[in-house]
């Protein structure tokens, strides 16, 4: 369990952020630039102090206000991953991968220097000086280097913001591999929502210094009156899977979910793999009788549950299909259908979009 | 006997001034490394009364400084002097530790002022990076501060061994022009140019001093280009 409440007041912006989670996964921590994320990740490394509250990790206490605790950073055992890697300009790689390594105590090391520079493709890198590297090589490094000192929870301060689309891709799946090999927490601060789909299980909204809204990503994502903040994310459910088999002389990949079965063009991953898949509100349909000779794929039976109206000429209706669900149709359609919350309906679902591989 | 050839009395002070020189530098080198490293971090009431008194050296004429010496450190009157002769035993004036103390005193504003320009320079967020992988604040900068300010504290121990090298007012007020004792090159030097037929000797010892100051500056540019390639490469 990874409890933090924590308030500090900088000049007149209060951060107050209380907010706890699982021990594993990769928890996001969202909000606009200012919002006060990465005041929270420093207060959470040690690196500033907040003015009252707790930050306990696991069974440890690293800081109680009342209790008067208020461990170094050093002894915190916390991972940080800074947006420009930091690394240390005037030892070679291998030496900046060791470095926290060493200072670990031999019976706290749960990785092998070899297995990570395996897991994170340095080995061609381990001779060289930082200034020679990439970007992307830089926040590998520096992941590394975090990682070996085996910290016990690993705070990522918007590591892909300086890296371009191309770097971006090259390091992700490093980040998704890290929390699922050695299962150690991870607090990812980003306001890219591209990258917290493909990788948080969790998220935590803050908005001016508040954290406003968490819980499992899918929920959040699902919550009304976060448009606002989450912005432009276009509504949609996110659904855990577990590939079940290939069919179709393997043109189509099936999908067990807590609703049912959903077929997906095929994927490359094998069976029994857990898979966080996409469904955008805009690509599901509503019938009151289960449609015939369509080209969908997917028709699912469910139970509308809330309908929400906005301004415009679309509305979102919320459903039950054995776990949630949204549907963006028109008012008219709303009207002819006649849906209400409680009424039965098929989901013909439209397309699928696959964001994220979990657990194996 | 050649021109090239240095007399007994030359070749004592050459040796006393490397001598003298190098005890000013490596006693100072920590004393400065500190105290740049309080004035580029902390702040403290009386910290410009302070960053004023390490740089006095250069504003004061140096005669003033070897007088002020010679009252905080004579032996017999001196406030500092007393105390250190009692209690480590200590004796600075007139021999040669009176002569590495005032060029130390000389060369010390030049020494913390290099130093503290490479210290403010460096990046606060990799010590922050260095301590949340676990080192604590004196490991921090043994490993990660002084290696990166390492240019910085080479310029200004050339700086200050250069200065040391030329120190003469401080000097000779403070612990006098004794043969053998204090009498470093540039006090011989003057001495050879207040005497008939000490040209040639004066001519030799000038030639020394042009020689060291561009060997110092020749090796102080070699080390600036060796630590910018190793930052790169």
């Amino acid at each position: 369990m990874i409890d933090i409440h924590i308030k500090r007041l900088q000049g007149n912006f209060l951060v107050d952020a209380a907010f706890s989670f699982n021990d594993a996964g990769v928890t996001a921590v969202f909000g606009s630039s200012g919002a006060g994320k990465t005041s929270v990740i420093k207060m959470i490394a040690g690196l500033s102090r907040p003015d009252e509250g707790h930050v306990i990790v696991g069974e440890r206490c690293l800081f109680d206000s009342r209790a008067r605790i208020d461990l170094a950073p050093e002894r915190r055992r916390i991972g940080y991953i800074f947006q420009e890697g930091r690394l240390f300009p005037h030892l070679s790689v291998k030496a900046n991968l060791r470095f926290g390594m060493q200072l670990t105590p031999k019976n706290m090391r749960y990785v092998h220097f070899d297995e990570v520079v395996g897991l994170l493709g340095l080995e061609h890198l381990v001779d060289r000086r930082p200034a020679k590297l990439s970007g992307g090589e830089k926040q590998r490094v520096a992941i590394g280097r975090a990682l070996l000192s085996s910290p016990s929870l690993m705070l990522m301060d918007e590591p892909l913001a300086s890296l371009d689309d191309a770097r971006k891709m090259e390091v992700m799946p490093f980040i998704s591999r890290l929390s699922q090999r050695f299962s150690i927490p991870i607090i990812y601060v980003s306001h890219s929502l591209d990258e917290i789909f493909a990788l948080a299980d969790s998220l935590v909204v803050m908005d001016a210094g508040r954290a406003v809204a968490a819980g499992r990503l899918e929920d959040i994502v699902q919550r009304q009156g976060l448009q606002h903040l989450i912005g432009y994310v276009e509504s949609g459910a996110m659904l855990t899977t577990r590939i079940e088999s290939h069919s179709n002389a393997g043109e189509l990949t099936l999908l067990r979910f807590a609703g049912g079965v959903l077929r997906v063009p095929r994927l490359d991953f094998s069976i029994g793999t857990t898979i966080r898949v996409r469904i955008k509100a805009r690509n599901v349909a509503l019938a009151l009788v289960p449609p015939q000779q369509t080209s969908v794929q997917n028709i699912l039976p469910g139970v509308v549950e809330k309908i929400f109206t906005g301004n415009g000429p679309l509305v979102d209706v919320h459903l039950d299909i054995g776990c949630p669900l949204s549907a963006r149709i028109t008012h008219s359609a709303l009207k002819n259908l006649g849906l209400q919350p409680g009424i039965r309906v098929f989901t013909m679902i439209k397309s699928v979009s696959v964001s994220h591989t979990t657990m194996g | 006997m050649s021109f090239f050839t240095l007399t007994p009395i030359e070749i004592d002070a050459l040796r006393l001034s490397l001598w003298v020189s190098f005890w000013a530098v490596a006693v100072s080198l920590p004393v400065g490394i500190l105290t740049a490293w309080v004035l580029a971090r902390l702040n403290f009431p009386g910290k410009s009364l302070l960053d004023s008194l390490i740089h006095l050296p250069l504003v004061l004429p140096p005669v003033v400084i070897g007088y002020l010496l010679l009252i905080l450190f004579g032996t017999r009157h001196g406030i500092i002097g007393v105390w250190l002769y009692q209690t480590l035993g200590l004796i600075f004036a007139f021999n040669w530790k009176g002569a590495a103390l005032a060029s130390a005193v000389m060369a010390f504003p030049l020494l913390v002022r290099a130093v503290r320009l490479s210290l403010e320079s460096v990046d606060r967020g990799l010590e922050a990076a260095a301590r949340t992988l676990g080192a604590g604040p004196i490991r921090v900068f043994f490993t990660v501060t002084l290696p990166l300010v390492a240019p910085g504290v080479m310029a200004g121990m050339i700086l200050a061994f250069a200065r040391s090298l030329g120190e003469f007012g401080a000097t000779i007020t403070f612990v006098s022009n004794i043969q053998g004792e204090t009498q470093t090159l540039p006090l011989l030097m003057y001495q050879l140019t207040q005497v008939s037929g000490g040209e040639r000797g004066a001519m030799r010892l000038c030639i020394i001093s042009v020689a060291i100051g561009v060997l110092a500056l020749m090796v102080s540019e070699f080390q600036a280009k060796r630590f910018a390639a190793r930052k790169e490469g």
